[in-house]
Order: C-alpha cells, then structure tokens, then sequence
C-alpha cells in the first residue's frame, strides 16, 4: 500500500539531505516512467475539458441572458467585453456579429473563453446566479461564437485602416504582444512581432494545461490572428540586452514590451537541484510540445509545490499521465490560493490532494534524487506567516515547483525601464520611464496574471503607442 | 373531487375538453386513441360533400413560431379539410360512437354554399348517431376560395342562411365555427343566433405568413418553391380569442349562446381563461398535435384540483365569473392609483425594468441609489402602468400596489378619492355627461 499523505517525521526515520550530504544507495530507485497507462488512454484524459456547445445547447443557453441594463458581466470583464450584445445574437443566429463584438474588445476572445477564471469574472456576477443558482455560462457561449467564425478570415471581422507606413515592433508573442499586435494591424501600421521561443503564443503555446486549448488551439488561433495581414512574426529572437533595445527602438516607431515571465522562483530550501525536481512551467511546456502523451515520464507518486493555476495545471496533468498520488501543496490557506475555487474542484476531482499551510524545507534525496519533501507546517499569527514547529514529509518521485516566476531582471539593465518588485512599471495604457518604449502583460507592475489582463494591456497600448506616434506626426507637420 | 362534466349546446361529455376538428380527429384511428387517453369529446375534422375528396399538397402542411429552445408560440397550417372518402369517415363516426357512448361526438362539416348540398349531406350525418354538427365556416385558406369555410364566415347572411338550412334539415345541434378574420366578431356571432344556431365555437385560425428564408428570400413554409397563407392557432392567439369570447357575452344581443372556447389551450389555466369569461366548453388541437393525447390528463388534473381549491363543484360554479369584470375603456376608474413596488430582497439586479422605463416609458426607475446599483420606484414618476412588472425576470419581484383612499399620489399631488370617477364624466371629455348631485 502507496503512502498516501503526509507523514509525520519526528519519529520517522531520517532522510538523509542529499544536497548537502551524499547519501546511501537507495533501497527502490524512483519510480518515473513514460506510458503507465494504455495507449488509448491519452488522447481521451487530454482531450477538450469543455467542448464546444452544440448549436442547440448555445441557443438555450443563450436564452438564459437576461441582456441586462448597464451589466455587471461586461463591467466585470477586464476587456469590457459587451456579453449582453454578443449573447444576443447568438440568439439571433448572428454568429458574426457575435464574434465581432467579441474580438472588437478581445481579439483573443477565442483563447480567454477557454482560458478565463469566469467563476471570478463575468459569470460571478451574472445576475442569473442570484435567481438560479447559476451563472449563464459566458465563457461557454464566447467560445461556440469565436469558433464559429474562424474559417472565415478575421480581416472579415476586423478590418484594417489605410496604411499608415509606420512599423511598431512587439516583443513577445503571448497575449499581451499579439493583442497589441493586432491593435497596431487594425490601426493600419506594420508590426513586427519578435518571440525566442521557435513558436508564438507565448503561454497559450507553452503555459497552459492541453485539456484547456486542445486541438493545437494556441497556433489555430495565432495564424487566423496573423491573417489580418501587416504583422511579421520573428520566432526564435531573444531579447539580451540594452543595446539590442535601443536598435529596435531606432528602426521602429516604438515598442512594446510583452516579455512574460521567464524565469521560475526557486525554492531557496536544500536538494533543490536534485534530479527528480523540475520546475512545473517546463513540465507545461513539455507537455504541450509532446504529440504522444505517452512518451513523457511520469513519477508515481509527485509533490506540486505551489498555489496557483500553474500549479493546478501541473498536477491534474501529473495524474492524468498516470501518476498514483498527486500531492499539491501550498504554503497558506486555501482562501489565499491563486488558483480560484473551480480550479481547486478541477484538482480534486482528478483526484489531486490539495495541502495547505505547509511550506518546503527540504527537498529530501536518495542516490541523487529526490525522494521525498520534508516541509513545516505554517500558521497564519501576529499577521504574518509563521511556522508552527511541527514538520512533514511526503515521499515523491518527481517533485514539480510552482511557486510563481519572474522577469529577468538583468538583460533590462541599462535601458532606463524602472522595475519595482521585479516588474516593468508602466502605467495602464503601458508607458514606461521610457518614451517610445511601452510594457504589458505579465511582466508589468500590478494585475493578477491573467490572460484576459494582458490582452487588455496590449489593447490600451495599442492605442496608446499609435496615440503618441498620431501627436508627434501631427506636431511635425 | 370536482365534478368535471358539461353538458353543452345539450351534449354531455365527462369533462370540457374536447379535440377541435384538425388532423387529430381525421379518423378512427386517432380519435380512439384519443378517447382511451380522456378526452371529453371531439370534433370530426371537416367532412364535404360526397365525391372525389379534396386533396392536400405533398409538402410542409405547418409552419411555427419558436423559442429558441424550441417551445411552440404559435402554429400555422395549410390542411384542407379530410381528403378521405365520406362514406369511410361515416363509417368511422358511426362504430366509434358505438364504441364510446360517453364520449361528446360532433361532427364538423363544409358543403357548397347551396341548399342542396346540406339537405343531402346532413341525413348521412346524422344516421351516424353522432351528437351534433358543427359548421366550419372559418378555415382561412384553400376551401375560402373555393367559396366555402371562412368566405361564409365573412359574410353574416350567409351564415344565418345556412345555419338555418341546417336547424330545418337536422334535428341536431348545431354549433356555427366562427373565423377570427373578420372586424367585429358581434356581427357573424349574431347572424349565427339569428340563424337558429344552438351555440357558437371560436376561433378558428387566422391568416397567417410564418416568415421568410433568409437565405432564398421565398416565404415559408414552401411547397414547390411557393407558399400560401395559413391558419394561425397555438398558444400565442389565445388572447385574441378570449377578447371575441368576452365580446359575444357582452354584446346585448348574443348574450347567453353558448360559446366554446378555441385558441392556444394547452394546459388548465387556458381552459380556466375561456370558462370564466363564459365558455362552456374548450376545444383544443395544437396542444395535442405538439404533445399528444395524454396532455388532456394535466388539463383535467389541474382544473380539477383548481376547483377543489376554490371550492367548485361544477364548471358552472365559476362558468362566466370574470365577464363581468370586461368593461369599455371609458368605464374604468381614473380615481384608482397603482404604483410599482420593487421588492429588493428578490431583486437581482439586471435592471430591465430600469431600461425599458427609462428608454421606452416615465423615467420612473432608478439606476444607481447612493452610487450602488440599486433599482427603485420613483412614485413622483410612475403611472402605474406594468411595464416593469411584464419585463422583471422575477416572478412577484415587482408589484403593482393600489393606493388606499386618502393616500397621496406624489406623482399628482392628490389625495386619492374613495368614488370612482371615469371619462365619461371627465372634465377633459368634451363628450362628458353631467355630473350627478
């Protein structure tokens, strides 16, 4: 019989602190491997978490809205989404103008109707949860109109100004870059998008758990986008330095910082870099990249550490490649968790166990591998974490981190930009210390990382940078 | 347990719920079914004259009006009348009757417009031992303008005419079918009684179009590429039918003929609508032909337990109860003051009531109250006049409140009056009667 949770460890027998210390041959080598489950099990635990509505189910539930006055769903989208108008002609069976109104406000609606925490966004405050019980399902009705209207060129949808001549160059192409991107296009200008990864999309490609946007969603999604014509997407172009800025500040109009988060917190505890701990977001990616689930190994029993969506992601997807025990841990309560209440149901009903108010201190190893994590158990007292004194260990197999990431500070060195808590501060409509120079997405000061804020903030900047280029022209002449 | 049984224009049936005369009564088949599911009684669809029978088009019969989820609002057809032989169907009527000697058995019928063609037809019938007959003169297509259905309901002569043909030449009852498609439904109501008629039934269909394929541009439904107006039945006519209802029993001269109610029922409530405003019978096709026959079992449960409630123990305990609550405009009480009420503890906030007052109406509901969304009657403002109540998703979130005698209208000023007042003494009426000391 597997353990099955944490074990106390004041009288268990001491692991020895790999790290620090070598330790003994292991009595079992760590249990990882590919291909734990059958064949055919892979292509169903990774398929669409909620597939599309039928068109009778769309229409049904669009009847449920009650397109109301001034609606706090629209107010509560941070594209400002206008859902009564879009819902409506759903019912209408007006799928274009469905999508339009959509895509005017969101042109990654396609992404966030996936994507979105909806439960803490515009189906929060659905005024049918009050009546019913229950939300209309937004997300649900943005993604039956979104795709209804992708093989159709989104230059039908969204059509472009004349030509203004002017290049803008973004770097990034996640959400924040690409809604900027498509801002600029709209706008008329030529843009030029630069990503280091070998492909766009940013965390829509990499980030995000498969079951969310199946169907290589992320690249269907980018290329319909890219179809709206003035946008060149430079892949495999890394941002390093100053001086590389400060080029692509002289041949473009401006730019747009969309960097992302590239880098992963570490744990700071000892056995941290034991073979065995991975960090969650290159296991996301991983998967994402790996066209036969069956090929990537899996621990038998694995220890998520961290609170938020990432998190989650990693540990659902963890027990959907046939991990045994999936243990995910959080070092506060389960009200201070980034990810929201539906993504903790999400996790437990895969079977996830969900630990609070218990921090690493320890990555425990055997023969170089981790083989276990020892953590003290926290309490919340005088307004600040505290431990409690008491520790447990979980024995793992692969230990995943996911405890946030952050920008890489050092490569902005020297471009003026003025970082506080290690972001880009920039104002809402994303202007930095730097003119000409403008920043979004996550690697910005504020917001909660979500998808649906960095398509805002690529939107404002959009409008923002084509703002300023429209005064200074205008002064010229 | 209530008792559920009429009798009506003198035929009994065990409860009022009878099939009209539509394809669900074509033939003995179906009516037998129908008559083991519990229905009072039926209405043999439309029987003509002896000879080739009509025939019907070989494309879409119907057409509807739908929610989106597909609940039915409104039905239309272009079915003529039977389309099989006259002896078969009076075969039929004949061993079904025998079968269900309970049951209400009337016959609906449509000759030419001659006296001949009754006085032949009406001994076939009445051989059957079928209950009475029921004249079809309000089918809005194909047989008007072959001069018979409702180009006989339009014109008030005719219809006493060959009312009278039929009370000569047959010793039954006789119902006059009226058709809605006419201007004042007094005048064929009239010319029915006038006629010798033992009751009337209405309505019949309406004229109708469903709407148009928006990717070929021709009307619908179709057959062959064109389409023809139909008859419009099902739950959206209903308040059209009960106005006629209510104006035949208020109209000084067809006061007290019998009338049964056709036109949207599809459940007790419906049923209770036409009976209260005097119907002694209804009839019913659209619900059946969405649900089937075993529909008429809610409808005979929930009228029955209805009175159980209300302490009725036969239809005509509450037969014509609202009737006389119908009254002309100019007779309502211009002294009686209704402000809306919005309870906030049911209120959800989606602010229809506050948009369509706001856009549409007096301005009379709030948005926000402190910088909250908050919505509120604005009694200096209201009129009483219910949109808000129509529009609100709540049921019972918003309500109309009477003002009590010696309160104050805010919207007036005025203290309300305890006599009623109405315009044909009203100071703004230059047609005004005096008034008395």
């Amino acid at each position: 019989m597997a353990i099955a949770g944490p074990q106390p460890t004041s009288t268990a027998a001491p692991v020895v602190l790999a790290a620090t210390t070598p330790s003994a041959p292991p009595a079992t080598a760590p249990d990882i491997r590919p291909a734990r489950l059958p064949a055919g099990h892979y292509v169903q635990a990774f398929a669409d978490a909620a597939p599309r509505y039928s068109r009778s189910q769309a229409l049904v539930e669009a009847e449920r809205c009650l397109y109301c006055f001034d609606a706090p769903c629209t107010t509560a989208c941070p594209t400002g989404i206008d859902v009564p108008s879009f819902i409506r002609r759903i019912a209408d069976d007006n799928l274009r103008g469905a999508a339009r109104t959509i895509l005017e406000s969101n042109p990654l609606g396609g992404t966030c109707a996936r994507v979105c925490p909806t439960e803490v966004l515009c189906e929060q405050v659905c005024v049918r949860t009050a009546q019913q019980g229950k939300p209309v399902e937004i997300g649900r009705l943005q993604r039956f109109a979104v795709d209804a209207v992708m093989d159709q060129p989104i230059s039908t949808l969204l059509p472009r100004a004349a030509a203004t001549g002017q290049r803008f160059a973004v770097v990034g192409a996640g959400p924040a870059g690409l809604a900027c991107a498509v801002g600029l296009a709209r706008l008329g200008h030529q843009v030029d998008v630069f990503d280091a990864r070998p492909k766009g999309g940013g965390l829509n490609e990499y980030g995000l758990a498969t079951y969310k946007t199946a169907g290589n969603f992320a690249q269907a999604e980018l290329d319909w986008l890219l179809g709206i014509g003035g946008i060149t997407l430079h892949t495999g172009w890394r941002l390093q330095d100053a001086a590389q800025l400060a080029t692509l500040r002289a041949d473009h109009a401006a730019v747009y910082l969309a960097l992302g988060l590239d880098r992963v917190h570490d744990l700071g505890v000892p056995g941290e870099h034991l073979a065995g701990v991975r960090d969650a977001v290159a296991f996301i990616a991983d998967l994402r990249q790996a066209p036969d689930k069956a090929t990537l190994p899996i621990g038998r029993r694995v220890v998520v550490i961290g609170g938020g969506m990432t998190a989650v992601d990693a540990a659902v997807q963890s027990k959907l490649l046939g991990a045994d025990e999936v243990h995910m841990v959080y070092r506060r309560g389960p009200e201070q968790m980034g990810a929201s209440q539906a993504e903790q149901d999400w996790a437990l009903t895969h079977g996830v166990v969900l630990h609070h108010w218990l921090a690493p201190e320890a990555v425990l190893g055997a023969g170089g591998h981790a083989a276990g994590v020892r953590f003290a158990r926290q309490r919340w007292a005088d307004g600040r974490l505290q431990a409690t004194g008491t520790h447990e260990t979980m024995a793992a197999d692969m230990v995943l981190k996911a405890i946030g990431q952050k920008l890489d500070a050092a490569l902005l060195a020297g471009t003026g930009l003025a970082l506080q808590g290690g972001r880009i501060q920039a104002d809402d409509d994303g202007r930095t210390a730097v003119p000409g120079l403008f920043a979004g997405g996550d690697c910005r000061l504020g917001g909660r990382d979500l998808t649906v804020e960095a398509v805002q903030d690529g939107k404002r900047a959009a409008l923002a940078m084509h703002a300023a280029w429209a005064a200074q022209a205008h002064a010229a002449a | 347990m209530a008792d559920l049984r009429t009798t009506f224009a003198g035929i009994r049936s065990p409860n009022p719920f009878w099939l009209a005369s539509a394809p669900p009564t074509d033939k003995a088949y179906n009516v037998h079914r129908a008559f083991e599911a519990g229905w009072g009684g039926v209405v043999w669809k439309t029987l003509g004259e002896e000879g080739p029978p009509v025939v019907n088009v070989n494309g879409p019969r119907y057409g509807a009006l739908l929610t989106p989820d597909r609940k039915l609002l409104g039905f239309n057809n272009i079915e003529l009348i039977t389309d099989r032989p006259l002896q078969l169907n009076l075969q039929e009527i004949r061993e079904i009757k025998r079968l269900w000697p309970d049951r209400a058995m009337v016959v609906s019928l449509m000759v030419p417009c001659t006296e001949a063609a009754w006085k032949a037809i009406l001994p076939m019938v009445e051989d059957t031992g079928c209950d009475g007959i029921e004249l079809n003169f309000g089918c809005p297509h194909g047989m008007s303008e072959r001069g018979m259905g409702a180009a006989v309901g339009q014109v008030p002569e005719y219809i006493e005419m060959v009312t009278r043909w039929c009370k000569q030449f047959s010793r039954l009852p006789v119902i006059v079918k009226l058709t809605p498609n006419i201007t004042d439904i007094r005048l064929p109501a009239a010319a029915a009684k006038r006629g010798g008629a033992d009751a009337v039934s209405l309505i019949n269909t309406i004229n109708s179009i469903m709407g148009v394929d928006p990717a070929t541009l021709t009307m619908s439904p179709v057959t062959g590429g064109m389409g023809s107006h139909g008859g419009y039945c099902g739950p959206a006519v209903k308040p059209i039918a009960l106005n006629m209802v209510a104006e035949i029993g208020r109209s000084a001269t067809t006061a007290g003929l019998p009338v049964s109610g056709i036109g949207g029922i599809g459940n007790w409530r419906d049923a209770l609508d036409y009976i209260a405003l005097g119907a002694g019978n209804v009839q019913v096709c659209t619900a059946a032909m969405v649900y089937g026959f075993k529909i008429v079992q809610e409808m005979t449960s929930g009228l029955s337990d209805y009175m159980d409630s209300m302490g009725f123990k036969s239809i005509e305990d509450f037969r014509g109860r609202a009737l006389p609550t119908v009254t002309d405009w100019q007779y309502l009480n211009l002294n009686a003051i209704s402000k809306a009420l919005i309870d906030q503890d049911s209120c959800i906030q989606c602010g229809r009531c506050h948009i369509a007052c706001e856009d549409t109406s007096h301005q009379a509901i709030t948005s926000t109250k402190d910088g909250q969304r908050h919505f509120e009657v604005k009694d200096d403002e209201c009129v009483g006049c219910n949109l808000c109540v129509t529009v609100c998703p709540v049921p019972e979130c918003i309500t109309l409140r009477t003002l009590a005698p010696g309160e104050v209208d805010a919207r007036t000023g005025q203290t309300v009056s305890a006599n009623p007042a109405n315009w044909t003494t009203h100071p703004n009426n230059p047609m005004r009667k005096p008034v008395a000391a």
